[in-house]
């Protein structure tokens, strides 16, 4: 590498950092302080872009225009960002830590049909920054000038936001609310305008972070959920809730990612992931970030929450009915019935790390795909017949989930999930470009039942009793003395410790048997679809469970085939009906979140407690 | 007063008679699957204007065998297990004769392969993948638009002729990215084995940080680049490569880049002088194709783009097959598409007997910023027939025992 091209590959990391840190400055802030995983970042990174696109096109002022339409977009973003805290987020603070993320994921959809009915599906370019277009000789290089602007509003950026928060008695409580949110309402905080106020600069930061990206990027309906995982990351890397971590973790991965296009030219799927996962293994909390407060360790997810349990005559007369009813289907309800089935195991897998272990997992397609890669790879490469490959695709699965979950269960909370995500895309990207072994992106095909299995009806009589022997099964492990433990070190780690529990060890036998279940789920839908490819592992695919998990209930094992049940039949139906699936889809996800805050089986808590 | 009356009940009589064969049976049924959202969408959309066009077409000159077509569109989100359950609906649920569409690659093999098994004939208009109808090839599936390889294989054919030896490549981590380059490549280094790859880049799909790519290409002072960037990712290249004096110091070849689609979104920052596949409608000046384009013009208020091109020939050709032979039965339908002729806008194009691969070809040019238009198009164009680059039927024979 010429010493110029590094200079050159070093300033255009940088510049690529500065986007990066905007976004997760108020990613991270807005976690710090009101604890929400807020999946809608990126969602309101791309309302910035597309408001900038149309206000510099149509203000008057010549060509200041653009950067009055940058300030304009992003504080517009800021007050959507007022409005959705003030009349959604609110709703749901009562509610498990988990459903404002199921509330920001609803979102999403929501915005992103928005953006396709207000700015049409075409890619746009949108127009350059006056003054910025073009670009100076740096060693031997063109080098952009609105890149080099770039490097001076990173850290202006920065510098006036470390001002806010350690020179205004705002910043003060912001800080004070990231450490401790319980000792900073005890003494009289006021939390709904310190909430309102840190969503409101979050979504600004959001906002900016995709207006300055007009002159660089292409604005696309997609740049959402591309830029909201690499946000998450430089978050995580530096520490949820630090700000310095942050800029520190965006300058890292930037800079990586600008020479990894040199030496690594082949991994740009999976480097950021990779680089994630080692600092994690070493700083379990990030760069820069603190431990999370005692109480919180691992139990934030549902700790003191009680359970919900179903009646066992409701199993009983729902497995009569699934068995009785099917032969009086016609075949395309037999396959989405398969599809449920498929999902309410996979589901009801997560439900016994997310539910009864407090374990917030994103990656938990890992164990769905390696399943579905698993029984493929047994039934086409190795000739294996079909019954030993479904039968051997949760062994896989576990397997699998050992060595993941060896590394994932010594971090606990977000730090958790954002592990189980890097090893579930580094799984991704192995698929994705192993194409000798798994056929990459083009996947492996043909891997339908035999004829004996193959007619809808025999191969859905499989898959229920597959499903109903898997959630069976969960549901005796979550009785049982292990699921118990399970339970106490979720909701007091430490006094779990303290008995002489081994808590990590439990959680990462939980780890092993969700893999297993999630495996066996896997293998269902491989066989369903006939073929299968690196999608299955995809973030999508990590979200489904969780979402149907909370959307069911995160209180009993019955909500997660609940939850699946109703996710994909509204999905199956609205997908039929229109184009603007994701609008709809998600408004409903939004009406029952706020109708049910605590999941659909929330509406019985008055029901038995366990 | 008599005479009137009379004449109104004949033609009463001979409108239901026209009309009642069609009313009377049920419609035939197409099922069309593909991406309309999500990355794909900016494509998609005006291809199934196109197809809706075709369709009011057909059904206004009473339709087919007597009957009505119906399409009925599914979207897949470019995820192929979503597109298999859609294929499984329209099948059993909806009972269609037919399914045709797909974009993505790898959602069009998940359709062919399923297709396969439940016996359904599978008509691929917009993928690309050369395993389609190759390696991963089948009875029942069939495929419009020119492959992967034909367009490496043409652009090779042109860029041999120059000057140009020190090659680097960059294109989207996934199959369509690397069989492009592999394809240009064997093809670029058998006509000119002097040929020198100098660096091969992969940004990952949809994503691309564009300004370290362009500087790393430049350090490897390459003559010539050879692009095959999908949608969003060309777009931010060409800004961070204009401004970094790219376009300046090498020759661009882009496999696509010079289809409407690509090139509109670009407006005046459209880089000239590269060599490019692409589509250039307001030069295609045979009545067919004139018409073609103002039906189009009329119908969305916007000139054509390759994938109303490639939509209306799909349906086309579904329609001539159907005429053919004269059923809806997959068999027979399959058997009408083998070495089925075409009329299209663009002229004739076959279905290949032995592969289900059509002739249709492509235009290969350069590219050129039209001031009055204010977008680019492409200039010294010449229009090569599929069966100039298609693979022979040993070859392709030998591919299918490969897999």
């Amino acid at each position: 590498m010429t010493p110029s091209l590094f200079l050159v590959q070093l300033l255009s990391g940088l510049a690529h950092a500065v986007v990066l840190f905007l976004i997760a400055s108020g990613l991270s802030l807005i976690f710090g302080v009101t604890r929400i995983v807020n999946f809608a970042h990126g969602s309101l990174y791309m309302l910035g872009a597309y408001l900038t696109y149309t206000l510099a096109a149509c203000l008057p002022l010549g060509p200041v225009s653009f950067y009055g339409g940058v300030l304009l977009a992003s504080g517009i973003v800021g007050i959507v960002g007022i409005v959705v805290e003030v009349v959604l987020l609110r709703r749901v603070y009562r509610a498990p830590d988990l459903y404002q993320l199921l509330l920001t994921f609803a979102l999403v959809l929501v915005v992103a049909d928005t953006v396709r009915l207000f700015w049409g599906t075409e890619n746009i370019v949108g127009p350059s920054a006056p003054g910025l277009s073009g670009s100076v000789a740096l060693f031997g290089q063109l080098f952009p000038t609105y890149d080099l602007a770039l490097l001076a509003v990173g850290p202006l950026v920065a510098i006036l936001l470390w001002a806010l928060l350690h020179r205004t008695r705002w910043g003060v409580l912001v800080r004070a609310a990231t450490q401790d949110r319980e000792m900073a309402a005890v003494l009289g905080v006021n939390q709904s305008f310190l909430f309102t106020s840190v969503f409101a600069l979050g979504a600004f930061l959001a906002g900016l972070g995709g207006a300055l990206q007009v002159p660089r990027q292409a604005l696309t309906n997609v740049m959402d959920t591309g830029i909201l995982v690499e946000a998450f990351v430089v978050v995580v890397v530096g520490g949820m809730g630090s700000i310095p971590g942050a800029f520190l973790a965006a300058v890292l991965l930037g800079v990586i990612d600008a020479f990894g296009v040199v030496f690594l030219p082949n991994a740009s799927l999976v480097l950021i992931f990779v680089v994630m996962a080692v600092v994690l293994i070493v700083r379990p909390h990030g760069l820069l970030g603190r431990p999370e407060t005692a109480p919180r360790t691992t139990g934030g997810v549902v700790a003191a929450e009680r359970s919900i349990t179903v009646p066992w005559p409701a199993w009983v007369a729902l497995l009569l009915v699934l068995t009785a009813l099917p032969p009086l289907l016609p075949a395309f309800y037999l396959w989405v019935l398969v599809e449920i089935l498929a999902f309410a195991l996979f589901a009801a897998s997560l439900h016994l790390l997310v539910g009864t272990g407090g374990m917030l997992s994103f990656g938990h397609a890992a164990a769905f795909g390696l399943g579905a890669y698993g029984a493929a790879l047994l039934f086409r490469k190795a000739l294996v017949p079909m019954p030993i490959a479904f039968l051997a695709a949760p062994a896989v699965a576990a397997a699998g989930a050992l060595i993941i979950g060896f590394f994932c269960v010594r971090l606990s909370g977000i730090y958790f999930a954002m592990l189980t995500l890097a090893f579930a895309q580094i799984a991704y990207a192995a698929v994705h470009q192993w194409y000798a072994f798994t056929g990459g992106d083009n996947g492996l095909l043909g891997i339908w039942p035999p004829n004996w299995l193959g007619t809808p009806l025999r191969f859905y009589y499989l898959s229920l009793t597959a499903g109903a022997a898997g959630i069976g099964l969960l549901s005796l492990v979550v009785r049982s003395p292990f699921g118990l433990l399970l339970r106490a070190a979720r909701d007091q780690a430490r006094r779990a410790q303290a008995v002489g529990i081994n808590v990590r060890r439990q959680q990462w036998v939980a780890f092993i048997v969700a893999g297993f279940f999630g495996g066996l789920a896997g293998a269902i839908f491989v066989f369903l679809k006939g073929s299968v490819f690196p999608s299955i592992l995809d973030v999508q695919m990590d979200l489904a469970p969780l979402v149907m998990t909370l959307l069911g209930g995160v209180h009993s094992l019955a909500g997660a085939p609940l939850g699946a049940a109703v996710y994909k039949l509204l999905d199956t139906v609205v997908g039929r009906y229109t184009q603007y699936w994701q609008l709809v889809l998600g408004s409903f996800l939004i009406l029952l979140v706020v109708a049910f805050p605590r999941g659909i089986l929330g509406l019985v808590r008055g029901g038995s407690d366990e | 007063m008599h005479r009137r009356w009379l004449l109104r009940v004949v033609a009463f009589l001979w409108t239901v008679a026209l009309v009642s064969p069609a009313a009377a049976q049920t419609p035939i049924k197409i099922g069309e699957i593909n991406t309309y959202s999500g990355i794909a969408a900016p494509f998609t959309i005006p291809y199934r204007k196109a197809i809706e066009m075709a369709v009011d077409e057909v059904n206004a000159r009473g339709g087919l065998l007597g009957r009505k077509v119906e399409v009925i569109f599914r979207d897949d989100r470019g995820n192929p297990a979503e597109a298999v359950q859609r294929a499984e609906e329209l099948v059993s649920s909806q009972k269609v004769d037919l399914i045709a569409g797909t974009f993505l690659s790898n959602v069009a093999l998940a359709v062919s392969d399923w297709a396969k098994r439940n016996k359904v004939l599978f008509v691929a208009s917009e993928p690309l993948t050369s395993a389609l109808t190759w390696s991963q090839g089948s009875p029942y599936v069939f495929r419009v638009r020119p492959n992967t390889y034909e367009q490496g294989v043409m652009l090779a054919n042109r860029a041999a002729r120059m000057k140009y030896l020190r090659w680097a490549s960059i294109g989207p981590n996934y199959e369509y990215g690397k069989r492009a380059w592999q394809a240009f490549w064997s093809r670029l280094s058998a006509l000119k084995p002097e040929a020198r790859a100098v660096g091969e880049f992969w940004p990952p799909v949809g994503k691309i940080e564009a300004g370290p790519y362009v500087s790393a290409i430049l350090d490897q002072h390459p003559d010539a680049l050879f692009v095959s960037l999908f949608g969003s990712d060309w777009l931010a290249f060409v800004r961070e490569a204009r401004k970094r004096g790219l376009f300046q110091k090498m020759f661009v070849v882009g496999m696509l880049l010079g289809e409407p689609e690509y090139m509109n979104p670009l407006k005046a920052e459209v880089p000239e002088g590269m060599l490019v596949t692409g589509y250039p409608w307001y030069d295609i000046q045979t009545p067919a194709h004139k018409e073609f384009v103002e039906k189009i013009r009329r119908r969305t208020g916007k000139p054509p783009v390759e994938g109303s091109l490639v939509g209306y020939v799909t349906f086309l050709s579904i329609f001539q097959a159907i005429r053919q032979a004269g059923s809806t039965a997959t068999d027979k339908l399959a058997a009408a598409f083998r070495g089925l002729q075409v009329q299209t806008p663009i002229g004739p194009i076959r279905f290949r007997p032995f592969d289900g691969q059509s002739t249709m070809g492509a235009w290969v040019g350069t590219t050129k910023y039209d001031p009055k238009r204010g977008v680019g198009v492409m200039v010294n164009w010449q229009y090569v027939p599929g069966e100039k680059v298609l693979p022979s039927r040993a070859e392709v024979e030998r591919m299918r025992q490969h897999r």
